[in-house]
């Protein structure tokens, strides 16, 4: 087996499978009976952890990349990406119906007063921009430049997210405050690496010029 | 490592009533014809204890105890059947035993409620280092049906036991300064893990106006549904206040102290502009995060096996007993 082969048909799948272990959880779960009384709660909170993992591990993967030298896990990048979108899709499906029974007149309420929902909502409107220009077909479509700038909006989402969650929660609590210190050394490590190419592309051009 | 502590006054196995004349001490008084007088006797007397030695009106976890039926506080004046002891029992906002739902019941398993003392102070004639034996009288203990309203929106229908908080307040004689009452839970984080994250600023801490405490409904509960109060639940002595979101109704009760001044209480002090003094059931203010106007009905579910939603009501359907205690007050700034 070729390497080709065997990521396209070894390690894909199984990086599929894991992306949606969680999914398989929570399904067993409640088959099983186990969501307690307030089952609105229970996948709110599930789904909501699952998305920001995802946001986080996606992002991890340059950084990972750049410390490691690991070129090939860029392959699965945008298919981590997507499964962020996919948990903050289940995690906002879940309040619309599970939580709001699609009482629409509430929801836009909340959305435009309640500041950790507004933020949260923002989260997710670039998540879905993100996702539906993910095809490489878009790629082309709009020209890597516009491309890469509009993905850049997912450094946004990295920021809101832990706020939304932080927000949410009562009192002073630790986890919100976890996923929000590694979302700021994934952006951290990033602003790094530009501000080094910039010097670097400045001295190059001063030797040029001389 | 649990360490056990012996009571520290240990009563002798001849001088505990056996439980079947206690159950039936009413129906025995009554036989001996004291039936109206029993209910005026001091509780010592008539179970037959010295008053130095404590007797003890709480069973076993998950043994019955029987209380006073109150008619006017059941189920059928309330209209609603009350919430399955399971349920009670295991979904709790109890942050000492940890933030999720279902962290209380899975960690306060070990929680030590006995001996359990709670101390007065401040404004107060009587103050003292309370045995909750003597705090709380196996006679005065009542049934009371009432809604549950938590500030997170959704609801519970409770059959507490408990004795008014207005009768223990009396009993200590509290001065004319006393305009409020404040409250602590233990602190102790070697059994309540949850103490060991800086979530709130523990201990614990409420408070009522002097009015609000006073009031028939305010309750020191001890139990819940015919049994003690499972740890969970604020074992072993905790407040009710209906009218008000369920974090005024503080568990495992350890002090209690009478003021001149409004006392700090926990949530506004974490977040003053989310979660005010007062704190009453109140559709028409929004919690800055949420609306009030309904709550979902833990364990009453829709078709989907979702939990019904109804609209939230004023003083959470006690406005008859204490909209009075507001009169002139603007609601929305006292929130």
């Amino acid at each position: 087996m070729n390497k080709e082969t065997r990521l396209t048909w070894v390690i894909k799948p199984l990086v599929h499978a894991a992306a949606l272990g969680p999914l398989a959880w929570l399904i067993w779960l409640g088959v099983s009976g186990q969501f307690g009384p307030n089952p609105a709660e229970f996948i709110n909170r599930y789904t909501g952890d699952w998305a920001i993992r995802f946001l986080l591990i996606a992002l991890a993967v340059t950084p990972v990349r750049g410390v490691t030298g690991l070129a090939v896990i860029l392959r699965f990048r945008r298919m981590l990406g997507l499964y962020a979108f996919f948990y903050a899709l289940l995690h906002v499906t879940n309040y619309v119906a599970l939580d709001q029974y699609f009482a629409w007149g509430a929801i836009w309420q909340d959305i435009v007063k309640r500041t950790y929902i507004t933020v949260g909502m923002l989260a997710l409107v670039i998540l879905t921009a993100l996702a539906v220009t993910s095809p490489k077909a878009m790629v082309k479509k709009m020209g890597g430049r516009n491309w890469r700038r509009l993905h850049k909006l997912v450094y946004i989402a990295a920021i809101a997210a832990p706020i939304h969650f932080f927000m949410m929660r009562k009192g002073f609590q630790i986890e919100p405050l976890i996923y929000g210190g590694i979302a700021g050394l994934l952006l951290a490590y990033r602003a790094v690496q530009w501000a080094r190419t910039r010097t670097k592309g400045r001295a190059s051009a001063k030797a040029q010029t001389a | 490592m649990i360490i056990r502590h012996r009571p520290t006054h240990p009563i002798a196995s001849s001088e505990i009533t056996p439980k079947s004349v206690f159950d039936n001490r009413r129906t025995i008084l009554k036989a001996m014809g004291f039936g109206g007088l029993a209910l005026t006797l001091p509780p010592a007397l008539t179970m037959g204890m010295s008053g130095a030695a404590q007797a003890s009106w709480r069973p076993a976890e998950g043994k019955a105890l029987a209380g006073i039926p109150h008619a006017k506080y059941n189920a059928k004046v309330l209209g609603e059947d009350p919430t399955a002891f399971d349920l009670v029992s295991k979904y709790n906002n109890f942050y000492e035993f940890g933030t999720g739902k279902s962290d209380p019941a899975e960690n306060a398993g070990d929680f030590k409620t006995t001996p359990w003392t709670v101390k007065v102070e401040g404004a107060v004639e009587k103050p003292g280092t309370y045995d909750i034996n003597d705090l709380i009288k196996a006679d005065d203990i009542e049934d009371r049906v009432y809604r549950f309203r938590c500030v997170e929106a959704w609801s519970m229908v409770v059959p507490w036991l408990g004795v008014p908080l207005a009768k223990v307040i009396k009993r200590l004689n509290p001065t004319s300064k006393a305009k409020y009452v404040y409250f602590e839970t233990l602190f102790d984080p070697d059994q309540m893990p949850g103490q060991r994250r800086p979530v709130l600023e523990w201990p614990y801490k409420e408070g009522l106006r002097m009015d609000e405490a006073m009031n028939p409904l305010s309750l020191l509960a001890v139990g819940v549904h015919g049994q003690v109060l499972p740890n969970q639940n604020g074992a072993p002595l905790r407040l009710i206040v209906p009218w008000k979101y369920g974090f005024k109704s503080i568990k495992s009760i350890v002090l209690m102290r009478f003021t001149d001044k409004q006392p700090p209480t926990s949530w506004s002090e974490a977040n003053g502009r989310e979660y005010g003094f007062y704190s009453n059931v109140n559709p028409t203010v929004s919690h800055p995060r949420w609306s009030q106007e309904a709550e979902k009905k833990i364990g009453q579910n829709n078709v989907f096996g979702l939990p019904i939603k109804q609209p939230t009501l004023m003083f959470n359907g006690y406005e008859e007993e204490v909209a009075d205690l507001y009169a002139g007050m603007d609601l929305r700034k006292f929130y």
